[in-house]
């Protein structure tokens, strides 16, 4: 039987990969994702995890030679942070058009400059179509799992997609948490070994990431982006499977005391957790208010999204991003576009925060619902609003 | 066999693009993008090959009289033939003439 004990997140996040059963772990150490692939690094070298740790010298290098082990039908794991995201950037969009079922967790951090390795999303929002499955984690616990769940979504015949696991830098990945990592053979019960069919063997020659003139590209874009749409429905057998397995179940987007209330908070990741401490508080001042928060980010998961915000007037979205010069916060603006052809639809108040390791504390989060109804009745000229910067 | 490009839709394509047919990429008519085409006054022609080794589109093939020809299906026009030559046999004229 599976027992809690205190560990920190990354360590955790190492584990479950080990739990996997990783065979390539191909990665450059930054700044917040450091002490996972460090630890990886030890579980190889002692001899715990069965696997090839390639120690490359760079990001770029990393994802290049994760592609290539994916390619042989590896079960591949990586992990990466803000600027090393960035470096990878173009062989993203590689991974997930090869149909490479390479797992990274993302320990996500803000961007350069000025320099900064504390946590923000704006390196999530700049991969946000390369084209792979992209989920948001909450918690330790949640990061462990959805590692785990990460492998099985990737590696479905259904699916071959690269998956990003985001998880907050710091505010997960340095932080320890009571949590409970699964039994080896829980793990090895829930998630099959890799079987990709097409992989690089003498006897059955392929060519991958070939060329394509005008007259095929389309197709295979075509292709491509049909086959993220269809993975919803694996995504949401694996999270059933996992909740009946281990009792802990996962949904794209999940709702928090939203019965009745007609302003909703909107989150993703860790600052949910905030949230809901707010929301308690809110409630038991007898505020109408529920928090709604975004898990799975690709593919986009608009029916469930119009169902949780179907009866709110109102929707305060937080996100931790600019798009500079843009429609406000990315996250607001896709929900924005989902909603935009609803007959009844909230109004949403875009906010940005927490950019660059600012917290949000509960009473920030008071703050930004009380603005973000007052900006709702009253209306605004701004695509949004940034909170908690010193005018 | 998988079909022609020409005819294929989205649903016709591999997992993640992939090409399971080896040497599909002869089907592709590379000879369309020239400019230049190579011509040859075989009198110099020392049939050393030298010009088949270099030719970057490997569309240089020897013919049943020994010399070295290019396939105008492939053939990109790009000259490297012409300049490795040792006997200048190959000379580059544009394909307008
Ligand atoms: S011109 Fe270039 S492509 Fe054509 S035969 Fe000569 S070397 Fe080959
Ligand atoms: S390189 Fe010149 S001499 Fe040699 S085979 Fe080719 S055409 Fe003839």
């Amino acid at each position: 039987m599976a027992t809690k004990t205190g560990v920190e997140v990354s360590i955790a996040i190492a584990d479950a990969v080990k739990l996997a059963n990783a065979d390539v772990v191909a990665a450059y150490p930054i700044t917040p994702q450091t002490h996972i692939v460090e630890h990886l690094a030890e579980l190889v070298a002692n001899g715990e995890l069965d696997a090839e740790y390639i120690p490359v010298e760079s990001e770029h290098s990393a994802m290049s030679a994760c592609l290539g082990a994916s390619a042989t039908g590896a079960r591949v794991f990586t992990a990466t942070a803000g600027q090393g995201l960035e470096l990878m950037h173009e062989v993203l969009y590689v991974a997930a058009s090869m149909q490479l079922p390479i797992v990274m967790t993302v320990a996500n951090r803000a961007l350069s400059a000025p320099l900064s390795v504390w946590g923000d999303h704006s390196d999530v929002m700049a991969v946000r179509d390369t084209g792979w499955v992209q989920m948001f984690v909450e918690n330790g616990q949640e990061a462990v799992d959805n590692t785990i769940c990460a492998f099985r979504i990737a590696e479905d015949r259904r699916v071959l997609l690269p998956v990003m696991v985001h998880v907050d830098g710091f505010y997960l990945t340095h932080v320890i948490e009571p949590l409970t990592l699964p039994e080896q053979a829980e793990v090895d019960k829930f998630l099959p070994p890799n079987d990709y069919p097409l992989p690089l063997w003498p006897d059955k020659p392929v060519a991958m990431g070939d060329f394509a003139p005008p007259v095929i590209y389309s197709e295979a874009k075509k292709a491509q982006e049909v086959n993220l749409r269809k993975a919803k429905q694996p995504i949401l057998e694996c999270w059933e499977e996992f909740g009946k397995q281990f009792g802990r179940y996962y949904h794209p987007v999940e709702s928090y005391k939203t019965e009745g209330a007609k302003v909703l908070l909107f989150t993703m990741g860790s600052f949910s957790e905030t949230a809901m401490t707010a929301v308690d508080k809110m409630r038991g001042e007898g505020k109408e208010i529920g928090l709604v928060r975004l898990r799975l980010w690709r593919p986009f998961p608009f029916a469930e999204l119009r169902q949780a915000v179907k009866n709110a007037d109102v929707l305060i979205i937080l996100d931790r991003a600019l798009s500079y010069g843009g429609p406000g916060g990315p996250v607001a603006s896709e929900v924005k576009a989902a909603l935009y052809g609803e007959a009844k639809r909230p109004k949403v108040v875009s906010f940005i925060a927490g950019l660059g390791g600012r917290d949000i504390t509960v009473s920030g989060f008071e703050q930004i619902v009380s603005r973000g109804i007052e900006l709702a009745q009253k209306g605004s000229e701004e695509e949004y609003e940034m909170f908690g910067v010193r005018e | 066999m998988t079909k022609p490009e020409g005819e294929m839709t989205w649903k016709d394509i591999e997992i993640g693009a992939i090409v399971t047919e080896p040497g599909s990429g002869s089907q592709y008519q590379t000879g369309t993008w020239r400019s230049q085409r190579p011509t040859y006054e075989f009198n110099r022609c020392i049939k050393c090959g030298i010009c088949a080794i270099f030719c970057p589109e490997g569309c240089i093939e020897e013919n049943e009289k020994g010399y070295f020809v290019a396939n105008l299906y492939w053939c990109k026009g790009c000259g490297i033939c012409a300049r490795e030559c040792p006997t200048k046999t190959i000379t580059m004229v544009d394909e307008e003439e």
